[in-house]
C-alpha cells in the first residue's frame, strides 16, 4: 500500500516432500502446490510442483520415497491465511490410467525450524456403488476440481472421502521480521528440537 | 478323544460284557472254548474253512462276536493312548472275580500265541523298518494314524465285506498287530504297514487271518458306538475306571494274540439299518440342542435365592455388550446343562459379562510409518528436564507457582512408654503414669459429678410433673412425659454408677500399682525413677455425707420399686390374659370330649386329629410381686462396691517426680550396665512425605527417663498434596548401627490449622521387635515377670509417643499457604470454580440446577457409573447449595479476558477495518491483496470511494444521467443488482458435489456404445474433426495474458460512392454526387479516379477498424463492395481492476466494435506543376458502419462465427447500394438479399475462458408442484433427445421465484399513439411497434446481474426499468403482437451475435416472419440472413412446443406446431392446460413523455457531444458550423418520421442547396438512449474527429424523439465539412 516500503514479514520454507505410505499402490508421483491468503504473496521459489515417478522400496518399508525438494519464499503483512501446502498423489491403477491416490494438506509449520510432517491422504468417495465401479472400471476416479479445496473449508461438508496413505514432509522454516511486526511464533516449549514431531490432527 | 471318554467307554464295553454275561451266560462259555480253539486252528486253518466256520457259528454269533469285539476295541486304545507301563493292579470290578480269573486263564494262554505271533511278525518285518525313518510321508501319516483309525473303520463298516477296502483293513489290522510293546517309541506308519503287505507278502494264510481281523475291528467299532450311545447311563463306573483301564490294557495285550485266531468270525450280515424313528431317538439321546427359550429364573439361580439387581441397588454395572436374545438363551440353557453351568450367572440370574469395551466411533489408527519407527528409536531427542509429578497424585494447581504451600512439621519430642532397657522399675513407673494420666483425663472429665447432676435433675422434674396442680398440661402428655423422664432417670443412674465403678477401680489400681512399686524400689534397693505418688485425703463432712448417701439409696430404691411394679403390673396382665385363654381352652376341650363320645364311628379318625393342633396350653403362673428388702439389699450392696462409703475421706493420687534416682554408685552391677546401655543409645526420626524422606532429626541421645527431645520445626515446601505424613523412629546403639523401631503415622491436618494454631498432639506408636538384654531391662517382646517366681509374666512391646504438630505454614503477609483443593473432591471443587463457566457453556438445562436434578432423578441416571460422576456432582453441589450458581446466562463468558483493546480503540484501527471490509466481500475491497500491518501505512483514501457509495447510495446522481427518469431507475436497477447480488454472494457458498468433485456419470448404453466405438475409430481420419481448445479457468491470469482475436473475413454489399459519380465525377465528392448542377472543382480529380474511371467501376475501398477497450486494430484496405481481407486482428483484453475471476469477466460491460470505412484519398497538391515530381495525397476516412458486438456475447459462447448486418446509418452522404433493387415493400423472399451490407466475422478469444456456470440455486416457487415436475420432465425428456436445443418452460422473475414462463405471454395494448400512425397498414403498425421495442435499452442480464443468471422483469416492469436483454423485448413485443391479433410466439434458439436468445414469430397470411426485438428488424422464415440460426422451442401463450425435427434451422423447419411429429408440446391431451394466470399486468398504461424535458436533454446531449469532439481533438481547431447544424436539426426529425427510408435523396438535395461549397461528409447515428455514454462511444467509433485538415468544420445536431413511456429515440447527425476552394 504505501510506496516506501510497507512492513512485511518474510517467510522461507524449503524442504521435501520426503516419502509416502501407500500400502497399495506404486508408481506414484505427488503434485504440490500452496494455498494461501490474499495477504500474502510468493517472492521466491516455486509455487507448484510436480515430481517424479517413484517405486516402492524393495525392503518391508515398502516406501515411496521422492526426496522432492521444496523451496519458496512469501512475504505477508497478516499471518491470517498462512500457507498451506496441498498434495496430491497420483498413480496408475491396474488398467494403467492415471488416477488419483490422495489428497492433503497441512500448514507450513508457523515456528522456525526444522519440522517433520506427516499427513494422512484421502480421497473423495464415488457417489455410489455404481459410480464406484465404473470410475474404477473406466479409471476416472473422482477428484476434486481444484486440490486446493483441500487447503480451505467451505463446500467441504459436500464431500465424503475415504483416508489412504500418508506422505512425510521435510520443512525447513525461516522467517524474518515477525518479531518485528509482533508476531512470535518462536519455537514453545523445546528449543531446537530435531526430529519428527507427531502429526497434526491425529488422534494421539 | 480325552482319555476320560475313552474310560467310559471302556467301562462301558465292560459292562454290556457284564450284562450279556448274565444273560447268555452259558453261550458266552461255549464262545469262549470256541475262541480257544479258533487259536489253536490259527497256524493251520485256512479262509476255506473260515467261510464254515463262520456258517458254523450261526446263532450264537453275535454274543461271540460282542464278546469278541470288546476285546479288539480294547485293542485300539493303545494307538491312541500312547504306551502306558503302569503295574497291573488287582481288580476289583464289579465284573466279578470269576469273570476276571476267566479273562486271567484266557490272557495266560494268549499271551503264549502272541509271543509265537510275534516272533513271527518280527521275522518278516526287518527291511521295512528302516525305511520308515526316511519316509516323507511319515509325519502326515503319522497324524492320520492317530486320528484317523475310527473313520476308516465306520467306512469298513458301511462297505462290510467290499474287497475293494481290504487294502484299508490291512493297513488297520497292520496297524494293529504292530502297535505291540516291541517298537518303543512310535508305530510304524500306515504306509509302511501297507508296503508291507503289498511287497513282502507271501503266506496265504496270514491274509485270511487279517480280513479276519478287519471283520472284527469292524464290528468292534459298531460297539463302540453303542457304547458311546449308552454313555450316560453308565455314570455309576466311573470309580471303577482305573482298574479297567488296566485291565483293558491286559486284555489287549492278550487279544493281540487273540487276533491271530479271530479268523473263523468272519460273518456275512444283512446291512444294518436303522429306522428314522430309531436314528432319531438315537441322536436326541447323543446330541444336545441347546433351546432358545428363555432360561426361567430358578434355574439359573442357587437354590432358595431372589435374583439379585445390583443396579437396583444402586452399584454402578456397566452397558453390557450387545447380544441378540436368542443367542443368550442358548448359551445360557448350553451352559446350564454342563455341571457346574451356574457358575456362570451373575446374582441377577444373567451370564456374566464385563462391560462392553468396543468404542463407539470408530478411530484412525496411529501412523504406520515403520522406518519412523526405526528412527525415532535411533534418534537422541532432547527433552527438557520435567518436574517429577507424583504419578498417582492429582498435582496441585497446574497454574498456580509451585512451591507455594508449606506444611510445618514441628517435632518436640518423644517419650517411649516402653522400651527394651527400661527396668523393672520403669515398666512400673511407666504404668503408673499411664493411669496418673488416665485418672487425670478422667477426673477433668468429671464424668460421674456429670450424671449424678442430671439424675438429680431428672428427679426434680418428675417431681415437679407428678404434681398436677402445677401442671396445667393435660394427663396425657404428663404421664408421657414422666415416663420418658423415668427411663431416662433409669438409664442415666446405670451409666452413672458404671463411672463411679470405674473411677474407683482406678484409684485401686493406681494406688496398687504404686504399692508395687515401692515395695519393688525396697527390694532391689535401689530407685531408677523419680516418680513419687503421693495420696492426698480430703475430709468430708460424715453427716452430710452419709445423708446424701442414704437418700441416694433410697431415691434408687424407690424408683426400682416403682419399675418393679410396673414390671409386675405388665406381667399380671399377660398372666390374667393368659389365663383366661386356658380357662376358654379347657372348656372348649370338655366341649369336645363330650362331643366326641356322641361322634360316629367313621369320623373319628378326623376328629381324633383335631384337638392336636397346638400343644396344651400349659396352666399359667401368676407373677411372684416384688419385695422390698431384696431390692434394698440389692442396691446398697452395688453403692458398696462401687461408691465411697459415706465418711471415707476423698482420696486424691497426685503423682510428682520429686523422688531421687538412686546414683550409679550404688546400684548393682546389671543396672549400672543398664544405665550406660541407655546412655549409649541416641534417637532420630526421620520425615517422610509421601513416602519419600523429606528430613531427619538430630540424632539425640536417650535420657534416662527414656525421654528425647528434638524441639525441632521442618519447614516442607511442597508440590504435592500430601498423601502421607510418617516419622520413622531409628534408634542407634553405639556406633554399631541404626534400628528403625518403629514408623508413626502424622494425620495430615485440616486445611484450617495453620502455624501457631495448632496444638501439639501425641501419637503413640509401637515396636514389634524383640530384643533381650542381658542387663536389668527387661527387653521387649519378651516375657517377664515382676514375681520373684517368675509367674504372672507379662510381655511388652516397645512403645512410645511423639508429641509433634502439623500445621500449614502462613506466608509472609498473613496467608496459610495452604493448596486450595483438597485431593479427595478435587475434580469438584475446581468444578464449583468453574461454576460459572459450567453453566454458561454447558446447555440451558445446566443453568436450572434444579431442573437438571429433577431430570437426571428422573431419567435414573446411574450415581455410581462413572461417567456422571461430574453431572452428579455437580447436581450434589447445587442441590446442597453449597456453591453460588449465578442464575444468569452469559454468552461468552470469557470475551472480557480477551478483548485486548477497547472496541472504540478497535474501530478505530484501519486496518481492522480494511479487514472487515474485505472479510464481509464488499465490492471495492474482495480482492484487496496484502493489507498493510501498520495502520499508518493504510491510507485514508483507500476508504474514500467506499465512503462515498455508502453516502451516495440514498442522493440520486443526476449528474451522469441527465434524465430524472432515467436516474431513478438507475437508481432501481442498482439495488435490483445489489439484492441480486447478495444473493449470489450467499449461493456462491452453497456448494454441490458437483463443484467441488469431478466425478464422471455412470455412462449409459449408449454412452458405452459410443465409447465402443470410439475404440474402433481410426487413429488418423481422413477428414479429421476440430478440436476443442484447452479451457482456462480463469485464476492465473494476468493483464496482457487474454487476446481477443477478430478474423475479419468478407463483406458484402458494402455501399459504394454514388452510382452518380461513376457516371461522371469523382466517387469521393460526395456533396457533388447528390445533384448534376453543381460542378465538381478540379481540385478533387485524383490519378486513382481517374485510373479507375474507364472501368466504369464505382469504387469503394473499404477497410475494417476493430476496436475494443480504446484499443484500434485495422485492416488493410481492400477493394470494391464485396471485399474479402481475411485478416486475423489481435486485440489485447483487461479485464477491470485486474480482477480475472469469472463474476469480474462475466461483468465487463466492453462493446467490441467492428467499424467499417471507406478509405478515400485526396489529393492535396496544392500546384499542378509539382504533380510530376511528388504525390501530395491526403487519406480520409469514411464511416460506412459499423457491427456492434458485446463483449459478454464473446465471452459466453466463446466464438462468434457468422455473417453479420453491418449497421448502416440511413442516410449514408454521398454513398449508395451498388445494386439498389427497388422492391416494393413486400415481405418477399428476395428482398432481403439486398437489404443491407453483410460482413463475416470470426471473433474468439485466446485462449479460452471458461465461461462462468449458471448459478443453479433452486429458487423457490409458487407454481403448483406438480407442474414444476412436469417442467423438469419436459426439460429432461428434451434434453435426452437434442441435448444442444434450448428448451425453456421456467424462468426466475425479478423477484426470484420460478415462474412458468408462459403466464409472460398475454396480449398487452401498445401505446395509442403507435397504433393511430398507420391505422390502415397493420404492417407498418406492426414494424412501428418492434421499433418501438428496438428502442428499449438493451442491457444484458449477465452484465447487470453478474453470475448467469436470467432475471426476466414483466413487461410493466421492463418498461418502467428501460432496460433488458431479448427475453423481454421478445416477450414485450410478442405480447405487442398478440393484442395486434397477430399469431405470435417467442421463439427461444440460438443466433448470432447473441447466441441463445428470444426471437418473435408471427404468423402472416401464408408465411411465417422472424422479428429481432431488440433490432426491430423482421426476416422471412428463408431469409439466408436470419441471425437466428436455429430453433429450440416456441412459447406460446398457453402452451410450449418444443422443436423435435431433425433440424433446427429455421430455413429448414415447419413451423406449424399442431403437428406432434414436429413439436413436442408439453400441454398435451394427458395434461391438459390448466389455464395459467399471467404475470403480465391487465393494461399497459403509458405516460406521454414530457416533450420540453426531451428537448432539454437533447440540448445538453448535443452539447456534451461537442464538448467530447472538441476534447478528442486537443491538436486541433474545432470549428461549428451552424448553418449546417440547424439543417441537419431540420432533418432528422423527417428521419425519424420515416424511420431513416426514403429519405435520402430529398435530403441530399437539400443539403447541397445549403451546403454547396463545402464538401460534406457525415451521417446520422440512431440509437435507444440508455445512458450519455454509449452515445458517446458510438459518435468515438465513427471516427469522425479523426479528420484533420487544417480548414474543417463540424456540424452536429441530436434530435430526441420521444415515444410513450419514456423511451428516447435518440438521433445524432455528424458531419464534417471541408471548404471548397
Amino acid at each position: 500500500m504505501a510506496a516506501a516500503g510497507p512492513s512485511v514479514f518474510l517467510l522461507m520454507v524449503n524442504g521435501q516432500v520426503e516419502s509416502a505410505q501407500f500400502p497399495e499402490y506404486d508408481d506414484l508421483y505427488c503434485k504440490y502446490c500452496f494455498v494461501y491468503g490474499q495477504d500474502w504473496a510468493p517472492t521466491a521459489g516455486l509455487e507448484e510442483g510436480i515430481s517424479q515417478i517413484t517405486s516402492k522400496s524393495q525392503d518391508v518399508r515398502q516406501a515411496l520415497v521422492w526426496n522432492f525438494p521444496i523451496d519458496v519464499t512469501f512475504k505477508s503483512t497478516n499471518p491470517y491465511g498462512w500457507p498451506q501446502i496441498v498434495l496430491s498423489v497420483y498413480g496408475p491403477d491396474v488398467f494403467g490410467n492415471d488416477v488419483v491416490r490422495g489428497y492433503g494438506a497441512v500448514h507450513v509449520p508457523f515456528s522456525p525450524g526444522r519440522h517433520k510432517r506427516t499427513i494422512p491422504m484421502f480421497v473423495p468417495e464415488s457417489t455410489s456403488k455404481l459410480q464406484k465401479f465404473t470410475s474404477w472400471f473406466m479409471g476416472r476416479r473422482p477428484e476434486y476440481t481444484d486440490p486446493k479445496v483441500v487447503a480451505q473449508g467451505e463446500g467441504r461438508e459436500v464431500t465424503r472421502v475415504r483416508s489412504q496413505g500418508f506422505v512425510t514432509l521435510l520443512f525447513n522454516v525461516v522467517t524474518k521480521d515477525m518479531r518485528k511486526l509482533g508476531y512470535d511464533t518462536g519455537p514453545p516449549d523445546t528449543q531446537g528440537v530435531l526430529g519428527p514431531s507427531p502429526p497434526p490432527g491425529l488422534p494421539r | 478323544m480325552n482319555p476320560k471318554e475313552e474310560k467310559m467307554k471302556i467301562i462301558t464295553e465292560e459292562f454290556i460284557e457284564n450284562d450279556e454275561d448274565a444273560d447268555v451266560g452259558r453261550q458266552k462259555k461255549t464262545s469262549k472254548v470256541q475262541r480257544q480253539k479258533r487259536k489253536k486252528q490259527l497256524l493251520t486253518a485256512g479262509p476255506q474253512e473260515m467261510v464254515s466256520e463262520k456258517a458254523h457259528l450261526g446263532s450264537r454269533q453275535e454274543p461271540g462276536q460282542q464278546d469278541l469285539d470288546t476285546d479288539t476295541r480294547l485293542l485300539s486304545m493303545p494307538t491312541r493312548r500312547g504306551p502306558r507301563s503302569l503295574p497291573p493292579i488287582p481288580s476289583a470290578s464289579r465284573t466279578g472275580f470269576a469273570e476276571f480269573s476267566m479273562r486271567e486263564r484266557m490272557r495266560e494262554k494268549l499271551q503264549a500265541a502272541r509271543s509265537k505271533a510275534e516272533s513271527a511278525l518280527l521275522q518278516e518285518v526287518p527291511t521295512p523298518r528302516p525305511r520308515r525313518l526316511r519316509s516323507p510321508s511319515e509325519k502326515e501319516v503319522e497324524t492320520e494314524f492317530g486320528t484317523e483309525p475310527s473313520r476308516e473303520i465306520q467306512r469298513t463298516q458301511q462297505e462290510d465285506d467290499s474287497q475293494s477296502y481290504s487294502r484299508v483293513k490291512f493297513r488297520d489290522s497292520v496297524r494293529k498287530s504292530k502297535s505291540k510293546p516291541p517298537v518303543p517309541p512310535g508305530f510304524p506308519s500306515a504306509e509302511e504297514a501297507y508296503n508291507f503287505f503289498t511287497f513282502n507278502f507271501d503266506p496265504e494264510p496270514e491274509e485270511s487271518e487279517e480280513k479276519t481281523k478287519a471283520k472284527n475291528r469292524d464290528g468292534a467299532h459298531q460297539e463302540e458306538e453303542e457304547g458311546e450311545e449308552e454313555e450316560p447311563r453308565v455314570q455309576e463306573g466311573v470309580n471303577k475306571t482305573d482298574e479297567e483301564e488296566l485291565d483293558g490294557k491286559d486284555a489287549m495285550d492278550f487279544l493281540l494274540g487273540l487276533d491271530r485266531g479271530a479268523e473263523d468270525t468272519v460273518a456275512v450280515r444283512p446291512a444294518d439299518y436303522e429306522s428314522v424313528h430309531v436314528r432319531l431317538q438315537m441322536e436326541k439321546e447323543l446330541l444336545f440342542i441347546p433351546s432358545r427359550r428363555t432360561v426361567p429364573m430358578y434355574k439359573k439361580l442357587p437354590e432358595n435365592a431372589q435374583p439379585r439387581f445390583l443396579e437396583d441397588e444402586g452399584l454402578y454395572i456397566g452397558a453390557r455388550p450387545e447380544v441378540p436374545c436368542t443367542n443368550q438363551n442358548i448359551m445360557e440353557n448350553r451352559l446350564l446343562t454342563q455341571d457346574p453351568g451356574r457358575g456362570w450367572f451373575g446374582d441377577d440370574g444373567r451370564i456374566l459379562a464385563l462391560p462392553n469395551p468396543i468404542k463407539p466411533f470408530p478411530s484412525r489408527p496411529p501412523v504406520l510409518t515403520q522406518e519412523q519407527d526405526i528412527k525415532t528409536e535411533l534418534e537422541t531427542l532432547y527433552k527438557k528436564a520435567v518436574k517429577y509429578v507424583y504419578s498417582s497424585q492429582h498435582m496441585i494447581g497446574y497454574g498456580d507457582p509451585p512451591g507455594s504451600f508449606q506444611l510445618d512439621i514441628d517435632i518436640s519430642g518423644l517419650i517411649f512408654t516402653h522400651h527394651p532397657c527400661f527396668s523393672r522399675e520403669h515398666v512400673l513407673a511407666a504404668k503408673l503414669a499411664q493411669l496418673y494420666d488416665q485418672y487425670l483425663a478422667r477426673r477433668q472429665r468429671n464424668k460421674a459429678k456429670f450424671l449424678t447432676d442430671k439424675l438429680h435433675a431428672l428427679r426434680n422434674a418428675v417431681q415437679m410433673s407428678l404434681n398436677p396442680a402445677k401442671t396445667p398440661k393435660s394427663l396425657n402428655t404428663t404421664r408421657k412425659a414422666i415416663n420418658e423422664y423415668k427411663s431416662e432417670i433409669r438409664q442415666t443412674r446405670k451409666l452413672r454408677d458404671t463411672e463411679q465403678e470405674k473411677d474407683r477401680t482406678l484409684l485401686k489400681t493406681i494406688i496398687k500399682v504404686w504399692k508395687e512399686m515401692k515395695s519393688l524400689r525396697e527390694f532391689q534397693r535401689f530407685t531408677n525413677t523419680p516418680l513419687k505418688l503421693v495420696l492426698r485425703k480430703e475430709k468430708v463432712d460424715q453427716k452430710a455425707d452419709e445423708e446424701a448417701y442414704e437418700a441416694e439409696i433410697q431415691a434408687e430404691i424407690s424408683e426400682l420399686l416403682e419399675e418393679h411394679r410396673e414390671e409386675y403390673d405388665q406381667r399380671m396382665d399377660g398372666y390374667r390374659s393368659a389365663h383366661q385363654q386356658w380357662k376358654a381352652w379347657k372348656k372348649a376341650q370338655r366341649a369336645k370330649k363330650k362331643r366326641k363320645k356322641q361322634a360316629v364311628e367313621e369320623h373319628s379318625n378326623e376328629e381324633m386329629e383335631e384337638p392336636y393342633p397346638g400343644e396344651d396350653p400349659v396352666k399359667p403362673v401368676p407373677p411372684e410381686p416384688t419385695d422390698r428388702a431384696v431390692i434394698e439389699r440389692q442396691v446398697r450392696e452395688r453403692a458398696a462396691q462401687s461408691r465411697r462409703r459415706p465418711g471415707e475421706p476423698m482420696l486424691v493420687p497426685e503423682l510428682s517426680l520429686a523422688g531421687s534416682v538412686t546414683p550409679n554408685d550404688q546400684c548393682p552391677r546389671v543396672e549400672v550396665s543398664r544405665r550406660e546401655d541407655v546412655k549409649r543409645r541416641s534417637v532420630y526420626l526421620k520425615v517422610l512425605f509421601n513416602d519419600k524422606e523429606v528430613s531427619r532429626t538430630d540424632s539425640r541421645p536417650l535420657g534416662a527417663d527414656f525421654r528425647v527431645h528434638f524441639g525441632q520445626i521442618f519447614n516442607l515446601q511442597i508440590f504435592n498434596w500430601p498423601e502421607s505424613l510418617t516419622l520413622q523412629v531409628y534408634e542407634t546403639v553405639g556406633h554399631s548401627g541404626t534400628t528403625l523401631l518403629a514408623e508413626v503415622f502424622l494425620p495430615v491436618p485440616e486445611t484450617t490449622i495453620v502455624t501457631g494454631r495448632a496444638p501439639l498432639e501425641e501419637i503413640e506408636f509401637s515396636s514389634n521387635q524383640h530384643v533381650t538384654l542381658d542387663h536389668e531391662g527387661v527387653g521387649s517382646g519378651v516375657p517377664f515377670s515382676f514375681e520373684a517366681d517368675g509367674s504372672n509374666q507379662l510381655i511388652l512391646m516397645t512403645s512410645g509417643k511423639v508429641s509433634n504438630s502439623v500445621s500449614w505454614a502462613t506466608g509472609e503477609n498473613g496467608i496459610p499457604l495452604i493448596p486450595p483443593l483438597s485431593q479427595q473432591n478435587i475434580g469438584f471443587r475446581s468444578a464449583l470454580k468453574r461454576a460459572d463457566a459450567i453453566s454458561s457453556i454447558g446447555t440451558s438445562g445446566l443453568t436450572d440446577m434444579k431442573k437438571l436434578a429433577k431430570w437426571a432423578a428422573e431419567s435414573k441416571l446411574d450415581p455410581n457409573d462413572p461417567n456422571n460422576a461430574p453431572l452428579m456432582q455437580l447436581i450434589l453441589v447445587a442441590t446442597s447449595g453449597e456453591s453460588y450458581v449465578p442464575d444468569f446466562f452469559r454468552l461468552e463468558q470469557l470475551q472480557q479476558e480477551f478483548n485486548f483493546v477497547s472496541d472504540e480503540e478497535l474501530n478505530r484501527s484501519r486496518r481492522f477495518r480494511l479487514l472487515c471490509l474485505r472479510s464481509q466481500e464488499v465490492p471495492e475491497f474482495r480482492n484487496y491483496k496484502q493489507i498493510p500491518v501498520y495502520d499508518r501505512e493504510i491510507m485514508e483514501k483507500v476508504f474514500q470511494d467506499y465512503e462515498k457509495r455508502l453516502q451516495d447510495r440514498n442522493v440520486i446522481e443526476t449528474k451522469d444521467h441527465i434524465d430524472t427518469h432515467r436516474a431513478t431507475v438507475a437508481k432501481y436497477l442498482q439495488q435490483v443488482r445489489e439484492s441480486v447480488i447478495n444473493r449470489f454472494l450467499i449461493a456462491k457458498h452453497h456448494f454441490l458435489l458437483a463443484d467441488l468433485i469431478v466425478e464422471e456419470e455412470v455412462p449409459n448404453i449408449s454412452i458405452l456404445g459410443l465409447r465402443l466405438f470410439k475404440l474402433a475409430e481410426q487413429k488418423r481420419p481422413l477428414r479429421p474433426r476440430r478440436k476443442g481448445r484447452k479451457k482456462v479457468t480463469a485464476q492465473n491470469l494476468s493483464d496482457g495474458d487474454i487476446k481477443l482475436l477478430v478474423n475479419i473475413i468478407r463483406a458484402y454489399d458494402i455501399p459504394v460512392r454514388k452510382p452518380t459519380a461513376s457516371k461522371f465525377q469523382q466517387p469521393s465528392r460526395s456533396s457533388r454526387n447528390f445533384s448534376e448542377k453543381h460542378a465538381a472543382s478540379p481540385t478533387t480529380h485524383s490519378p486513382t479516379h481517374s485510373a479507375d474511371y474507364p472501368l466504369g467501376q464505382v469504387l469503394v475501398r473499404p477497410f475494417v477498424e476493430v476496436s475494443f477497450q480504446r484499443t484500434i486494430c485495422h485492416t488493410t484496405t481492400a477493394e470494391g463492395p464485396n471485399p474479402s481481407w481475411n485478416e486475423e486482428l489481435e486485440l489485447p483484453f483487461r479485464a477491470p481492476n485486474g480482477d480475472y475471476s469469472t463474476t469480474s469477466l462475466q461483468s465487463v460491460k466492453d462493446d467490441v466494435f467492428i467499424n467499417i470505412f471507406d478509405e478515400v484519398l485526396y489529393d492535396v497538391l496544392e500546384d499542378d506543376r509539382e504533380r510530376g515530381s511528388g504525390i501530395h495525397t491526403r487519406i480520409e476516412r469514411h464511416w460506412l458502419g459499423c457491427v456492434k458486438i458485446p463483449f459478454s456475447t464473446i465471452y459466453f459462447q466463446a466464438k462468434i462465427d457468422g455473417t453479420f448486418k453491418i449497421d448502416i446509418p440511413p442516410v449514408l452522404l454521398g454513398y449508395s447500394k451498388e445494386r439498389s433493387v427497388i422492391v416494393e415493400r413486400g415481405f418477399d423472399s428476395v428482398r432481403s438479399l439486398s437489404e443491407g451490407s453483410y460482413i463475416t466475422l470470426f471473433i474468439t478469444m485466446e485462449p479460452q475462458l471458461v465461461p462462468g456456470e449458471s448459478v443453479r440455486e433452486k429458487f423457490d416457487s409458487q407454481e403448483d408442484e406438480k407442474l414444476l415436475q412436469a417442467t423438469e420432465k419436459f426439460q429432461a425428456e428434451c434434453a435426452l433427445k437434442f441435448p444442444n436445443r434450448q428448451c425453456l418452460t421456467t424462468v426466475i422473475d425479478l423477484s426470484g421465484k420460478t415462474v412458468f414462463i408462459t403466464r409472460y405471454l398475454k396480449p398487452l395494448n401498445p401505446p395509442q399513439e403507435l397504433l393511430s400512425a398507420y391505422p390502415n397498414n397493420p404492417q407498418a403498425t406492426a414494424e412501428l411497434v418492434a421499433r418501438y421495442v428496438s428502442l428499449i435499452p438493451f442491457l444484458p442480464d449477465t452484465v447487470s446481474f453478474a453470475g448467469l443468471c436470467d432475471l426476466w422483469s414483466t413487461s410493466d416492469q421492463f418498461l418502467d426499468l428501460l432496460a433488458g436483454d431479448e427475453e423481454e423485448h421478445a416477450v414485450l413485443l410478442c405480447n405487442y403482437f398478440l393484442s395486434l391479433g397477430k399469431k405470435a410466439w417467442l421463439v427461444m434458439g440460438n443466433a448470432i451475435p447473441e447466441g441463445p436468445t428470444a426471437y418473435v414469430l408471427t404468423r402472416e397470411q401464408s408465411h411465417y416472419l422472424i422479428w429481432n426485438p431488440c433490432s426491430g428488424h423482421f426476416y422471412g422464415q428463408f431469409d439466408t440472413f436470419c441471425p437466428l440460426k436455429s430453433v429450440g422451442c416456441l412459447i406460446g401463450p398457453d402452451n410450449i412446443w418444443f422443436n423435435i425435427q431433425r433440424y433446427d434451422s429455421p430455413l429448414r423447419i415447419n413451423f406449424d406446431v399442431t403437428k406432434p411429429k414436429l413439436w413436442k408440446s408439453f400441454f398435451s391431451r394427458s395434461l391438459p392446460y390448466p389455464g395459467l394466470s399471467s404475470v403480465q399486468p391487465e393494461e399497459l398504461v403509458y405516460q406521454r413523455t414530457d416533450k420540453t424535458a426531451a428537448a432539454e436533454l437533447q440540448d445538453r446531449i448535443e452539447k456534451i457531444l461537442k464538448e467530447k469532439i472538441m476534447d478528442w481533438r486537443p491538436r486541433h481547431l474545432t470549428r461549428w458550423n451552424r448553418y449546417c447544424t440547424s439543417t441537419l436539426r431540420h432533418f432528422l426529425p423527417l428521419l425519424e418520421r420515416s424511420q431513416g427510408e426514403d429519405v435520402e435523396d430529398n435530403h441530399r438535395a437539400e443539403l447541397l442547396k445549403q451546403l454547396g461549397d463545402y464538401r460534406f461528409s457525415g451521417f446520422p447515428l440512431h440509437m435507444p438512449y440508455s445512458e450519455l455514454k454509449p452515445l458517446i462511444e458510438a459518435v468515438y467509433s465513427t471516427g469522425v474527429h479523426n479528420i484533420d485538415v487544417p480548414n474543417v468544420e463540424f456540424a452536429l445536431a441530436v434530435y430526441i424523439h420521444p415515444y410513450p413511456k419514456n423511451v428516447l429515440s435518440v438521433w445524432i447527425y455528424v458531419a464534417s465539412l471541408i471548404r471548397n476552394r
